[in-house]
């Protein structure tokens, strides 16, 4: 225990308003960032150049792009209800930008006038709060689609509804064996409980849920391959197909700050947060104000364990980014099936799983700690071989024309490919 | 600063309410009930019930009302604005919601109302730092209030059975 000193009242107050400006003006920005990332990653992945002219390698070409938003001209469509238009954005924006103050970014900072915890707020419901504010965030989406008065705006809307209501569940579902681990639903004591208590990355111990988890936050982003929000070929663009100018980027900017702490979500939730693996200086937590349990709080392990969490947060968001540029949209129907008949089902069984095991280990007595996540690792191994083998494709997944023809012609089928080297065949009878 | 917040979202959560049943529209009927539903959750906040208050939205806000505009869209009801209630309704409804809001407003206002939620929070606070945001709820429920608890997921599974008879043609 070390007694850094809590901070006053007035420090407290100037800190945290310090922090809200400093978080927000850092998402926008990245926010920012990512929308060149995404094109010019888009690019490379096409063999492209993407945008490489405003500034050096096309950095100020997001600032192009936000003055050519906001001078260009403003529509409404004449059939629009006007309040709903208006109000459509605003509710989409808004908790895409609120949600991220529960995250802890970085290990406490000793300062001159006391210990400041690197969270904006650190709420006792943690991990609920983010799910209430994506839940709210459905509104701005549906209104946008529904208020528009276009029909394929309309069904965009109706579309990214049923889907982000469908895959909450995977979502919430996924969490639960994380939150049995950790003991509590705030983040800064699920960084702890993979720091210190267990010692391990949960993505070890809780693979499967990670792997739901990183599922359901595609679908609830409305990111490939779940857009079918705004599939461009069949919907325009979908509920925001009316949208011009600002508005229109204040969707983008939602979008993105929804991916942005989504990714945060998962390098807290699975990747250890801000935690540095394998060293054990970084291991602290606040316990009450100004008393720190664990390692020594040091600026400069402040600094570095932020420099973590922003590169655990950036893989993700580079994964988000590349999965959009490799995987084609499902199909509707193939979203709803997935989200209801096979992540639903999987989550509760993994709760039990994981249930069971933690029973069986607490009643052989064996202490909570590495023993315990790496058996729980191994016990959840073979579940994810299990599923795996089970979504593999064509079994649960599979192509239009492959459910039409009956299991046993397919196998009796040649080859449709026969040259080339390397080239995986869908089904070879393997 | 919490009274200032109190009389906030007090007054949003009664405003809404009114919305809520003066408006025609159904959507904006429905987006008034949100505004409620958040307001109340804001208000637990103020409590210190932090648990109940993500609940509040997650399940009311943020589920049941997102399925509602979901009808409403769907069905698209928004187009029939006659009222529902006819003739004479009116009056009795009318005094039923009088009284009964008077009733309510006279148990509020006395001292036993008053003393009852006297240190409510403290309470609370207390509870969450022994048990956490999650268990402070968990524990009554699963230790004093089992069998009512029990009971009440099987009213919801009969509900779900229920509903799904209805939608089946052939089970």
């Amino acid at each position: 225990m070390h007694d850094v000193g809590a901070l006053s009242r007035t420090a407290f107050l100037i800190v945290s308003a310090t922090m809200v400006v400093g978080v927000f003006t850092l998402i926008m920005v990245a926010v920012a960032l990512f929308t060149l990332l995404e094109r010019r990653l888009s690019a490379w992945i096409q063999d492209r150049l993407g945008p490489n002219r405003v500034g050096p390698q096309g950095i100020l070409q997001p600032v192009a792009d936000g003055l050519k938003n906001l001078l260009k001209e403003e529509t409404y469509p004449a059939q629009a209800s006007r309040i709903y238009f208006l109000l459509a954005p605003m509710l989409s924006i808004t908790p895409a930008l609120i949600t991220f103050a529960v995250v802890p970014f970085a290990a406490p900072l000793p300062t001159p006038w006391g210990l400041v915890e690197m969270v904006i707020a650190d709420l006792p419901i943690g991990i609920l709060y983010i799910l209430a504010l994506t839940s709210l965030g459905v509104y701005g989406i549906v209104m946008a689609g529904w208020s528009s008065n276009n029909k394929y705006a309309f069904l965009g809307g109706l579309r990214a509804s049923a889907q982000m209501v469908s895959y909450e569940v995977g979502l919430g579902l996924s969490l639960i064996p994380v939150f049995m681990l950790a003991g509590n639903v705030t983040l800064t004591q699920v960084v702890w409980t993979q720091q210190e208590e267990l010692g391990l990355w949960l993505a070890l111990p809780l693979g499967l849920a990670f792997f739901l988890f990183v599922i359901s936050a595609f679908a609830e982003t409305n990111r490939l391959p779940f857009d079918l929000a705004e599939a461009e070929s069949e919907l325009i663009t979908g509920y925001h197909t009316e949208y011009s100018s600002m508005k229109f980027s204040m969707f983008f900017i939602a979008e993105y700050s929804n991916v942005l702490t989504a990714s945060a979500l998962m390098a807290t939730l699975f990747l250890g947060g801000w935690d540095i693996p394998f060293w054990q200086g970084d291991d602290m937590r606040v316990v009450a104000p100004g008393v720190v349990q664990g390692a020594l709080p040091a600026w400069w392990k402040t600094l570095l364990t932020l420099g973590v969490f922003a590169g655990k947060t950036v893989f993700f968001v580079f994964l988000f980014m590349w999965v959009r540029w490799t995987v084609p949209r499902f199909r509707y129907d193939q979203v709803m099936h997935l989200g209801w008949k096979v992540m639903l089902p999987t989550a509760l069984a993994y709760i039990t799983l994981v249930g069971t095991s933690m029973l069986v280990l607490d009643a052989l007595d064996v202490p909570f700690g590495l023993r315990y996540g790496l058996f729980l690792t191994a016990v959840n191994l073979v579940a994810a071989i299990v599923f795996l083998w089970l979504l593999d494709r064509d079994r649960v997944i599979g192509g239009a024309t492959y459910r039409r023809l009956p299991r046993t012609a397919l196998r009796r089928e040649p080859p449709l490919v026969t040259a080339g080297e390397g080239v995986v065949l869908p089904n070879d009878g393997t | 600063m919490s009274d200032l917040l109190w009389w906030v979202f007090a007054s949003l959560a009664i405003g809404g309410g009114l919305g809520m049943v003066t408006r025609k529209n159904p959507i904006a009927s429905l987006l008034f009930l949100v505004l409620t539903f958040f307001s109340l959750a804001a208000l637990y906040v103020l409590l210190g019930a932090h648990f109940i208050a993500a609940i509040q939205v997650i399940v009311y806000a943020g589920a049941i009302m997102v399925l509602f505009l979901f009808v409403i869209m769907l069905l698209n009801l928004g187009h029939d604005y006659r009222p529902d209630v006819r003739g004479g309704a009116w009056i009795v409804a009318g005094f039923a919601t009088a009284g009964l809001t008077g009733w309510l407003l006279t148990r509020v206002l006395t001292t036993e109302g008053a003393v009852v939620a006297q240190g409510g929070e403290l309470e609370i606070a207390a509870a969450v730092r022994e048990w956490n945001a999650v268990g402070a709820i968990a524990l009554p429920l699963f230790r004093d209030y089992l069998v009512p608890f029990e009971l009440t997921s099987v009213l919801l599974l009969v509900a779900i059975i229920g509903a799904v008879l209805l939608a089946k043609r052939r089970v």
